[in-house]
């Protein structure tokens, strides 16, 4: 019944016909990637459901070219093995050795029934490898800064100096942007609140406040951690897909002496200064926006700064950015070394250094909340 | 496909190349036919990686033209474009396989976008693509990072003959490998050569790759062509840097069964 069915058929890839009762099929054409393009499946379908026919006489002889992905498409048709009558061309025969003796594809790994308790455990390992990598490269930098005590000449005055104008000259446009835009939204919220009770004159209180001691240090220090943390994580990244850390310790030159030291100790004399200057383009913008809304005086207002905001709270929101910015240049060494010479492992790195640097930064201001919580708060009378 | 074409596989016609003020080709003219097997040589900084840059498409010359299987490169629809890049293979001098990828995904990654094929096939087709390499399949699963450099060669020739093109570009194949395994990596593309219907055009700078599997040899000196023929024949062409090249210590110890001891 079903030879009968299949006598007629004739395509570009296949002809099949019936003689003396034997059916035989005569593959021709092109069996190419290039010549199946989106045939292919359609092709491999009908092959398929043909050679359901024991007795089929399969004819190769005649195809004009064939390579892997067409020798691929007939071994599977045929069910990964040689049907009984089968006329084919040595140069064919050499293809279809191949894949008799391939190996099936070894099957990627199963997941655990454990996985969770498994993924949990491996991140809590993870996190402790993290801190210790992190205590240990503070520990040698410090065991650094002592041996140049003892060595004053081989201190990295250049690298230093490269790593301010970097981190400190250049951050300059970008924190005075969103500092002053901050200070205008602070400003124009808590203005129009201060008015409906007639306390105008306390926004200078609470700009000054929260600029100097709160949202100044942050701001700095979030836009550093995104802007300089990753690019020295990327950089010492770099260095390492380039193998330029290898050959910096077959020098004899120290990762952290020359590399990460610079960065911590620029990074902790920019730092503070960039926050200055949030600071007072933050407050500079506040002020205007108070000036043009409730009609604040600047000169008063400028004033009045020093008697509503205690000297303290200047230096505490200085400390923080000399604290933020050596953990942000420690943690973005830290996972710039970690890096793996390969693309996937740089992204990752890069990534994982700015989140852990920005918590770490929300984690200090927190500390620093608690520990000054009774200094600079109260407005001397 | 028209008959033009049909035995030249690349015809580069007029070709000027300069950077900036720096000239690095006048003039070349090549061909390439089909089945043959053509080696680009040339001393550092003579352009040779930029010529077979240009031929893949990724540079583009100041004046000349580059046909591809009769097509020019630099007038056709992306469709062609396209088509054509399926059409041939590239092996890059550091393997440029894809870091994030395992080794399977990375041979699979070409046939996965042309969206032809389904999955069961590629399995097989990169199966097969693993074995003609002499990788054992217990690697496919693994990184390129973990991979020594013979291994990174070899699969990236897989992964370049993952569409079985006509056309292979093998950028110093054997540079960085260890003798035995150049030798053997020499030996894997003539077999190649035999199963597969495959035109190679080579840069190499080594004289024992460039004697065991060039049909032709083209010279680039001075700016320009200063040589194209079978080995035989650019041996007994006079300039210095084919004198340095071949017949200096080390040509003459590979081409020791060519050229008589002095």
């Amino acid at each position: 019944m079903s030879a009968n069915r299949l006598s007629e058929e004739i395509s570009p890839w296949y002809q099949l016909s019936t003689s003396n009762g034997a059916s035989s099929i005569k593959l021709t054409g092109h069996y190419t990637l290039i010549a199946l393009d989106q045939e292919l499946l359609k092709v491999a379908s009908r092959l398929k459901y043909f050679a359901t026919q024991s007795e089929l006489h399969w004819d190769l002889t005649n195809i004009q070219q064939m390579d892997h992905a067409g020798a691929v498409l007939i071994w599977r048709a045929w069910g990964k093995q040689y049907p009984s009558r089968l006329s084919i061309r040595p140069d064919q025969e050499k293809l279809f050795v191949h894949l008799e003796k391939a190996h099936p594809a070894p099957k990627s790994e199963r997941r655990d029934l454990l996985w969770p308790v498994l993924t949990l455990g491996r991140r809590f390992f993870l996190f402790w490898d993290h801190l210790l990598g992190i205590i240990t490269l503070s520990g040698q930098v410090l065991l650094d800064i002592l041996y140049l005590i003892r060595h004053p000449r081989q201190i990295p005055f250049r690298e230093i100096s490269a790593n301010l104008f970097r981190t400190g000259a250049q951050a300059l446009g970008i924190t005075a942007l969103v500092g002053f835009l901050i200070g205008i939204v602070l400003s124009y919220l808590t203005s129009e609140q201060l008015h409906t009770f007639g306390a105008d004159v306390f926004i200078i209180n609470i700009l000054g406040m929260s600029i100097i001691r709160e949202l100044g240090p942050m701001l700095a220090a979030i836009l550093v951690a995104g802007r300089s943390g990753s690019s020295m994580t990327a950089q010492l990244g770099v260095m390492r897909v380039t193998e330029e850390l290898d050959a910096l310790t077959v020098m004899g030159i120290p990762h952290s002496l020359r590399l990460v030291l610079p960065k911590i100790i620029a990074l902790g004399i920019a730092m503070p200064l960039v926050v200055l200057w949030t600071s007072a383009v933050a407050l500079l913008g506040g002020i205007l926006a108070a000036d043009l809304q409730i009609g604040l005086n600047f000169n008063y207002a400028l004033s009045s700064l020093p008697d509503a905001v205690p000297v303290a709270n200047l230096w505490i929101g200085l400390g923080k950015g000399v604290v933020c910015g050596m953990t942000i240049a420690l943690i973005a060494c830290h996972f710039g070394l970690r890096i793996k010479p390969n693309t996937e492992s740089l992204g990752e790195g890069t990534t994982n250094s700015v989140v852990t640097s920005i918590t770490a930064v929300i984690l200090i201001d927190a500390i620093f909340a608690v520990v000054f919580s009774n200094v600079g708060l109260k407005i001397p009378r | 496909m028209n008959d033009m074409g049909e035995d030249r596989v690349i015809e580069i016609e007029g070709l000027y190349t300069r950077f900036g003020s720096h000239e690095i080709h006048q003039d070349i003219s090549l061909s390439v036919y089909r089945g043959e097997v053509l080696t680009l040589v040339g001393g550092s900084g003579s352009g040779k990686t930029t010529l077979l840059r240009q031929m893949l498409g990724l540079e583009t010359p100041v004046q000349g033209n580059i046909k591809i299987f009769g097509y020019s490169r630099y007038d056709c629809n992306l469709e062609l474009l396209r088509s054509l890049r399926n059409r041939s293979g590239v092996l890059f001098q550091q393997g440029a396989l894809f870091s994030a990828l395992t080794v399977y995904d990375n041979i699979a990654l070409p046939m996965r976008e042309l969206h032809c094929l389904d999955d069961e096939m590629i399995r097989d087709l990169v199966m097969l693509k693993l074995d003609m390499v002499d990788v054992d399949p217990q690697h496919a699963n693994k990184r390129p990072a973990e991979l020594s450099g013979g291994m990174i060669k070899r699969v990236a020739l897989a992964r370049a003959l993952a569409l079985d093109p006509e056309l292979l570009f093998l950028d110093e194949p054997t540079a960085g490998l260890d003798p035995g395994l150049s030798e053997s990596f020499v030996e894997l593309i003539q077999t190649l050569r035999q199963e597969l219907t495959l035109t190679i055009v080579m840069v190499t700078h080594d004289l024992d790759t460039l004697a065991a599997i060039s049909s032709r040899i083209a010279v680039l000196a001075d700016q320009r062509l200063v040589g194209l023929g079978q080995l035989q024949e650019i041996i007994r062409i006079d300039h210095p840097f084919i004198k340095d090249f071949f017949l200096g210590e080390r040509g003459r110890n590979a081409l020791r069964h060519l050229v008589p001891p002095s």
